[in-house]
């Protein structure tokens, strides 16, 4: 498989290895954050912990969007959806993530008419072909998906479809990677950059997390080869005193980024004041919403929005493996209460949170843990 | 235990399609409230189906299957065969060969008669190759609407095949782990024929009858298999998750010995899915003891269809209960099972 084997090869990764034991000083203790949940899978999917040296440790970050949703608004976009003209429309990726009463997965199983889609014009499409019911597409992500439900939007205005909204969910990365390194109990050396958030927005935004706050940052594909690339990258910047932004993953990512869709968010979307995120709490102007000229088609400003805000339960510690104090594993509930099947804490819900890629891929190596089947 | 009314541990509020999925809420419906209620206590093991002694002396294997898939057709297979070939092959892994079948369809009013009469001819073929004969049958029509088009079920009895024993509890560390072919196929190809995705690929299912294959094992090395499975909904890391909890051990997978097509590969990469919580219907797995291993390899490479059964790896006493994979570079990471269905990613 193209663009995927030579990203594979056993050869050159060992000898990628072999030179990250080589440059990492044994003096010294490495923190790494990999900013994107995508990174975090591959990193537990390919066993990649296994080939770096002990001093050298990986802090999952903020990037999924799945996880830092707060259940105030699956609540919300669910509420909105119980009306039986609604056809409620979103990425798999949504459908067992819970609310307060459920995830949309139950309640479909209640008889709420739920889909999955697999791209915004999907939903518009579904609109178009129901013309007697209303479809609400829930929309989650970065800068990553964002510019497709941009252009959906502008399409829905263009034809005027008039029973399609969008719950607008986007949130955007820079914020997220502000707030944790504003943290006081924040200890990262060095950043792995999201790679497909980058393809959109480029690499210059990341120039301040080097000149300011004097910390390398690579954006890094998603294949093994282009993770252990990226950590020599910053080991030889973190060995030499630099603190550059550098683009690993060129051949997708282009330092200026792709105006054509930054030009489509900048239309549609605006950014609010600020934003509640799980595990991390408000953080101001890090989510987008719709513009005026779209308000037609905002669900926010078509049905009425209950707007309830639930709080994480107080035992889940996201917030401390979130910005990497504490490891899933000791987390008071990972495992026990808290479980890919079901999660109370925001980690867990995607197969991109950490805690839950930790606990797929990672749990039950040592055979230190035995879970009952009822877990 | 007050066998009137046993202890359920079944704490779902209701059931979700997660509990069809054939994963963990699949596992914990049965064991935590299908089984008790039904079978008095809990079973040890739940296989693929039950062995029954008539007269004290004569053995009879019997299970059942119900088939829901949509779309009805889909490139390489149909229900009606599924619903054969599913039957067939839940007896051969459980070491036995497939005699009758009895079959009966649940019909939505209003489904037009050429879709029914191609699924019973698709049915009579799949039973002609699978050389097992359908005897009975019942049909029930339900209101336009209360189903789907049509769902089949069918409930078989086989005879067991002489000299192999069933049974996780006698897996020992160092025997082998093998499987019958590329696994995913049918999965990936129902995904595809659902016409969600803008997605195509030449794939087939790989519905048929592993039967031959399993036999063939048997003849090379029937004292020496364990255990066998053929890894449907869930795919093999459910199969061998389910294993693994029976007998207690370790299953060491070898990534760069599972074998994945091409389209399949592409697929699963494109979705975020893994092809090992991809079902098959066409694929058995097998533990044999090592001393029978490679000629038991080596027969179902030699029998019709058994050319790509590859050796995936091996049984091993750490980390118990447990599927670990070794990457192809070195690393590890455990595979469980599957949680619900196989959901693609997108953001």
């Amino acid at each position: 498989m193209r663009y995927v084997d030579e990203f594979r090869d056993p050869e050159v990764i060992s000898r990628t290895a072999e030179e990250i034991r080589r440059l990492a000083d044994p003096a010294r203790h490495y923190r790494i954050m990999e900013v994107c949940g995508g990174h975090t899978h591959a990193i537990y999917r390919f066993g990649l912990k296994d080939l770096l040296p002990e001093n050298i440790e990986l802090i999952h970050g903020p990037g999924c969007p799945v996880c830092v949703l707060p259940m105030g608004r699956i609540d919300d976009g669910l509420a909105m959806a119980e009306k039986t003209e609604v056809i409620f429309a979103a990425f798999g990726d949504m459908m067992r993530v819970p609310g307060t009463q459920g995830s949309p997965f139950d309640y479909k199983a209640r008889g709420m008419d739920v889909r999955i889609v697999y791209s915004p014009a999907d939903a518009l499409k579904l609109a178009e072909q129901n013309p007697d019911r209303q479809v609400m597409f829930f929309a989650i992500g970065f800068e990553t998906t964002a510019p497709s439900t941009a252009l959906t939007l502008m399409r829905a205005k263009s034809l005027g479809v008039p029973n399609f909204s969008v719950f607008c969910n986007h949130v955007t990365i820079i914020p997220a990677i502000r707030a944790i390194l504003d943290s006081p109990d924040m200890r990262i050396d060095a950043f792995i950059g999201p790679g497909h958030v980058s393809t959109v927005i480029g690499c210059r935004p990341y120039e301040w997390i080097a000149r300011d706050q004097g910390r390398p940052i690579v954006v890094s594909g998603f294949e093994p080869l282009d993770l252990l690339q990226s950590i020599v990258m910053l080991l030889r910047q973190l060995q030499a005193g630099e603190a550059r932004v550098e683009n690993q993953y060129k051949r997708v990512v282009p330092w200026d980024g792709n105006r054509a869709a930054l030009r489509a968010i900048a239309e549609v979307f605006e950014l609010r004041p600020f934003f509640e995120w799980r595990g991390m709490g408000f953080i101001s102007q890090s989510a987008l919403r719709l513009r005026y000229p779209y308000a037609e088609w905002d669900a926010e400003a078509r049905f009425s929005v209950p707007g309830v805000r639930v709080t994480d339960p107080k035992a889940a510690q996201c917030g401390e493996v979130l910005k990497g104090v504490l490891k899933p594993a000791q987390c008071k509930l990972f495992g026990a209460e808290c479980t890919p099947e079901h999660p109370i804490g925001a980690l867990m819900v995607s197969s991109e949170g950490s805690c839950a890629a930790y606990h797929n891929y990672e749990h039950r190596k040592l055979g230190d843990l035995q879970l009952p089947i009822s877990d | 235990m007050n066998s009137s009314h046993p202890e359920t541990r079944f704490r779902d509020p209701q059931i979700d399609m997660a509990h069809g999925a054939g994963g963990k809420a699949s596992r914990r419906l049965v064991e935590g409230l299908i089984a008790p209620v039904l079978f008095g206590a809990r079973p040890s093991y739940l296989g693929d189906a039950a062995l029954v002694n008539l007269d004290g002396s004569t053995a009879v294997a019997i299970t059942t299957d119900s088939f829901v898939v949509k779309p009805l057709r889909f490139h390489g297979g149909s229900i009606g065969e599924l619903a054969v070939n599913g039957t067939v092959n839940d007896l051969a892994v459980a070491g036995a060969r497939a005699e009758a079948l009895v079959v009966s369809f649940v019909l939505e009013a209003g489904l037009p008669t050429p879709v029914l009469e191609a699924e019973l001819r698709a049915m009579a073929q799949a039973a002609g190759r699978a050389g097992v004969a359908i005897v009975g049958g019942d049909t029930k029509v339900v209101e336009h609407g209360k189903a789907d088009q049509m769902y089949v079920t069918t409930c078989g009895i086989g005879r067991p095949i002489g000299g192999i024993t069933i049974a996780p509890s006698s897996v020992r560390p160092g025997d082998r782990v093998m499987i019958s072919g590329p696994i995913g196929d049918h999965g990936i190809t129902i995904l595809l024929a659902r016409g969600e995705l803008d997605l195509e690929a030449e794939l087939c299912s790989d519905t048929r009858s592993v039967l031959p294959l399993v036999e063939a094992l048997a003849r090379a090395a029937g004292p020496g298999i364990r255990w066998m499975r053929d890894p449907t909904r869930g795919g093999v890391a459910t199969s061998l998750n389910e294993l693994a909890r029976d007998c207690g051990l370790a299953v060491h997978l070898n990534e760069e010995s599972i074998p994945v097509r091409d389209t399949v590969r592409g697929a699963c990469e494109l979705l975020g899915l893994d092809p090992l919580h991809i079902a098959n219907e066409g694929q058995f797995l097998a533990v044999v003891a090592p001393e029978y291993a490679d000629a038991g390899l080596d027969a179902l490479r030699q029998a019709p269809g058994g050319q790509e059964a590859r050796m995936l790896g091996e049984i091993r006493e750490q980390p118990a209960a447990t599927v670990l994979i070794t990457t192809r570079y070195g690393g590890s990471h455990v595979i469980d099972m599957l949680v619900g269905d196989p959901l693609p990613r997108i953001c």
